[in-house]
């Protein structure tokens, strides 16, 4: 009986996608691209669509790695001069050529975007030395030149020029309109509902094994939709998943599932300046060791995370091996009735409920935690836009924030969220701690001039052990990127941690289906 | 007949004006706009400057003159995620959310009318109890429970109907995006509508049963019944008429309702309509589409109600309206 139903189901399976011929990939993800603009915001969603229609001039492989693309080498002339030698025989999707220009012009055009300007406020000045080959001056020297020049995906300068300006509340003409080198070209957009790419015949690749002629891609928000929609066979790959619907999928033999750690780390913020009990490094400590960062993992992310005991992801250089995750409940107690609060204190909490997978359990399971320790907090989740606003507004004691390195380096965390706060240079923007050490604000100036690498490391590593030592914050996890796909896809050889999948490399089996 | 539509226009704007005045209070609470649009490393300086540019530094009474001078000029501002005049993007929305509530209701009207007058003509009948049994089911059911199981067993399990989206959509009179005239579009229209449908009927059932309990026992019907009048005849025209009244006016009320449920059907369908747009707008912030969505909702109220009123009118000549009568 169970045999006929499987193939009913198997059967039923059959029907939707083989209509589905040519290699039409239908993708469903949360949420679509804002604009098709690259320049106009740093987002993830942002960042996918430009993997898709542009070419960055190096990318990070799934190893950690940077690989080359649009930029074939480069050699460092100076401690503040990179040469680049750039990719020849290119052609955008206008016909025009792809030159040492277009490479100019964009990173410009990026100094000149609200989003984009922190990262490349670095760069001084870029000369055009022949039609294939520029030079990038740095302001100082700075060892992050060649993270930042993943985010330079080179824009048709012919195309764009002279209707080129970035609107972020309005109309632009590069808001609707592309000329990139990317695998796929856009052939429609229909906010909020669909944007359809066609693969780019002339793509330069020659290795690029993808075979999707044509990508859709579909913004559904509600999660449980986007998993109907992938086991109907109405979309063939989905991100992001919930951890209940990751286990539903588990279960079903004609989906593929793949996952990787992120380097997004999850974390509280314990505010010193709010509260003076909070000011009392025991008291840090102690709720520090009362979180089970493993059982949230284990109970609440089903294994999808892993525990965190610093910020710095595995692949950074400030990662530290020996920092992991302690649980010590006595401790925790015996450091509460030594700082002289054995009979506990209140606090407050707040959280999204629609930002991070699973973020609203997570923040229960910590009221639940510190309750062990007498800490009662009051807790309090809300959506994301009203969340970051209370953020910026540092409303509650405790704040829950993951945050993703742009630059995949340990030091754009320390900047951001431990560098004493200063609204115009943008250090410490998401500083919710209250935190401020001249030394760590030091270090941090150093490793962003160091050239050597292991010295390098060396800084790092010590803000990295500081930060921990202080236990300024209370690291939870790293969060997983999940996505889902049917059998004939197989997602995982393009995905990496930063969660922008190359899908010009994605290759399609139809065959693989009818097993 | 004027001057009734003459206090019409007087209260319909009155309305409108509290919607914007609500809509405006409510909006400083909803989240910053420029921090949903801007990245991570975009420092506050710099996002104070885009808020400046905006105006939304401005005290919340210069934003709203500001607003309701542009609205009077038929400028309701542009979405800051769509990058269209909010009304454009509304109107382009409406065709699809006009079809589910169209679709839904006359599902309502075929399924409530012979319902709630079977157990009103026979209360004892079997059929009767389970008409009345599964009213209560509809009305205790949420709609997001429903909506959710019909996609389970019909798309997921049994793979039956599609499970999210309109479908394919033909442009039909120029402007309207139809999903009524292709077979696809149906198949997709079909769970959202019933499900719709589902948390509506309820309602309608037992009410036109009561009223039509009541009217049968009213004296003109038993004149009738003595008089030897055919009982289709009786059913059907004399005590319809009057079980009707009480259903128009609820049905104006309900239109409210309506509202509210198809944003909830919309957003677990990912149905491309008006409800899924608003729900996405609150996410995204969109301030301008977020009033200018209220404003046309509200018109849509003061509208529905005015024609409900009519028709009342025309049905039930007891009624009058000041000056309509001759």
């Amino acid at each position: 009986m169970l045999r006929y139903f499987t193939l009913l189901m198997c059967l039923c399976w059959l029907v939707p996608s083989q209509a589905a011929t040519g290699q039409t990939l239908r993708l469903a993800l949360d949420a679509d691209p804002v604009s098709l603009d690259p320049h106009e915001q740093l987002s993830e969603g942002a960042l996918q669509y430009s993997h898709m229609v542009f070419d960055p001039l190096v990318r990070w492989n799934k190893a950690g790695q940077i690989e080359p693309r649009l930029a074939q080498s480069w050699q460092i002339l100076d401690a503040r001069t990179w040469r680049l030698q750039l990719r020849e025989g290119v052609k955008f999707h206008s016909g025009n050529d792809f030159t040492a220009d277009d490479v100019a012009y964009t990173i410009a055009r990026l100094q000149g975007s609200t989003d984009f300007k922190a990262l490349f406020g670095v760069i001084d000045q870029v000369t055009v030395e022949s039609p294939y080959s520029i030079r990038i001056h740095t302001r100082h020297s700075y060892p992050l030149i060649l993270n930042i020049l993943a985010f330079v995906f080179p824009i048709d300068s012919e195309y764009y020029q002279g209707r080129d300006e970035i609107t972020k509340f309005g109309r632009s003409f590069a808001s609707a309109n592309t000329s990139g080198t990317g695998p796929f070209r856009v052939t429609e957009r229909l906010p909020g509902q669909k944007l359809t790419l066609t693969r780019n015949p002339n793509y330069w690749d020659p290795y690029s094994p993808g075979n999707i002629d044509q990508l859709e891609w579909i913004p559904i928000r509600s999660d449980s939709t986007r998993l109907a929609a992938l086991m109907t066979g109405d979309v063939d790959v989905i991100a992001s998943l919930s951890p209940i619907d990751i286990q539903r999928l588990k279960r079903r033999p004609d989906f593929h599932l793949a996952s990787l750690i992120s380097s997004r780390i999850i974390m509280l913020q314990l505010n010193q300046s709010r509260r003076k009990e909070l000011q009392d490094w025991r008291v840090r400590r102690a709720i520090n060791l009362a979180i089970n960062q493993e059982l949230i993992v284990e109970k609440i992310l089903r294994g999808y995370g892993e525990a965190a005991g610093q910020v710095s992801a595995s692949q950074f250089l400030g990662h530290v091996d020996a920092l992991m995750p302690e649980y010590d409940l006595a401790e925790a107690k015996r450091l509460m009735a030594e700082a002289g609060y054995q009979d506990g204190f209140s606090l407050s909490f707040m959280a999204p409920n629609n930002r991070y997978m699973s973020d609203e359990q997570i923040a229960q399971a910590v009221v639940g935690m510190l309750d062990k320790i007498n800490i009662k907090v009051a807790l309090k989740t809300l959506p994301k836009a009203q969340y970051f606003q209370q953020f910026d507004e540092r409303a509650a004691d405790v704040m829950m924030l993951g945050w993703q390195s742009d630059t995949l380096d340990s030091n754009n965390i320390f900047e951001f969220l431990f560098a004493c706060q200063n609204s115009t240079t943008g250090r410490g923007v998401y500083n919710a701690n209250g935190y401020c050490n001249p030394q760590v604000d030091d270090d941090i100036d150093a490793a962003n001039r160091e050239m050597n690498p292991e010295r390098r490391i060396r800084i790092l590593q010590r803000v990295e052990r500081k930060i921990q030592q202080d236990a300024v914050i209370v690291p939870l996890h790293w969060q997983a990127i999940v996505w889902a796909s049917d059998t004939q896809v197989d997602i995982d050889p393009v995905l990496n941690f930063q969660n922008f999948p190359y899908l010009g490399d994605l290759v399609r089996h139809p065959e693989a289906g009818a097993q | 007949m004027l001057s009734f539509f003459a206090r019409r226009l007087v209260q319909g704007i009155l309305v409108l004006l509290t919607i914007s005045l609500v809509s405006f209070v409510v909006q400083g609470k909803l989240g910053d706009p420029t921090q949903q649009l801007a990245g991570q490393s975009v420092t506050p300086t710099e996002r104070a400057e885009l808020r400046q540019s905006l105006g939304l530094d401005d005290p919340l009474l210069m934003q709203y003159g500001r607003f309701v001078k542009n609205a009077l000029q038929g400028d309701f501002g542009e979405s800051y995620y769509y990058k269209q005049p909010t009304l454009t993007v509304i109107l382009d929305n409406m065709p699809a959310t006009v079809e589910l509530a169209f679709c839904a209701l006359l599902l309502v009207l075929l399924i409530s009318t012979p319902s709630g007058m079977f157990a009103a003509i026979h209360p004892k009948h079997p059929i009767s109890k389970v008409i009345l049994f599964v009213s209560t089911l509809g009305l205790s059911v949420p709609i997001f429970i429903v909506a959710i199981f019909l996609v389970y067993f019909l798309s997921v399990e049994w793979q039956w109907l599609p499970s999210f989206g309109r479908g394919e959509t033909q442009q039909v009179f120029g402007f309207w995006r139809s999903g009524l005239v292709t077979q696809d579009g149906l198949a997709h229209l079909l769970l959202p509508s019933v499900s719709l449908a589902f948390v509506l009927t309820p309602v309608f059932v037992r009410l036109i049963r009561a009223e039509m309990i009541d009217v049968l026992q009213s004296d003109y019907v038993r004149f009738a019944w003595a008089k030897g009048i055919s009982a289709p005849r009786i059913y059907f025209v004399h005590a319809l008429k009057n079980t009707m009244l009480p259903v128009i006016t609820v049905g104006g009320i309900q239109a409210g309702t309506l509202v509210a449920y198809t944003m909830i059907t919309e957003t677990i369908f990912q149905w491309p309509g008006m409800g899924y747009m608003f729900m996405d707008a609150v996410t995204r912030v969109d301030a301008p589409l977020i009033s200018a969505y209220l404003m046309v909702v509200g018109a849509i109220f003061v509208i529905t109600n005015t024609l409900v009123d009519l028709v009342y009118g025309l049905i039930n000549p007891r009624v009058r309206i000041s000056g309509y009568s001759i």
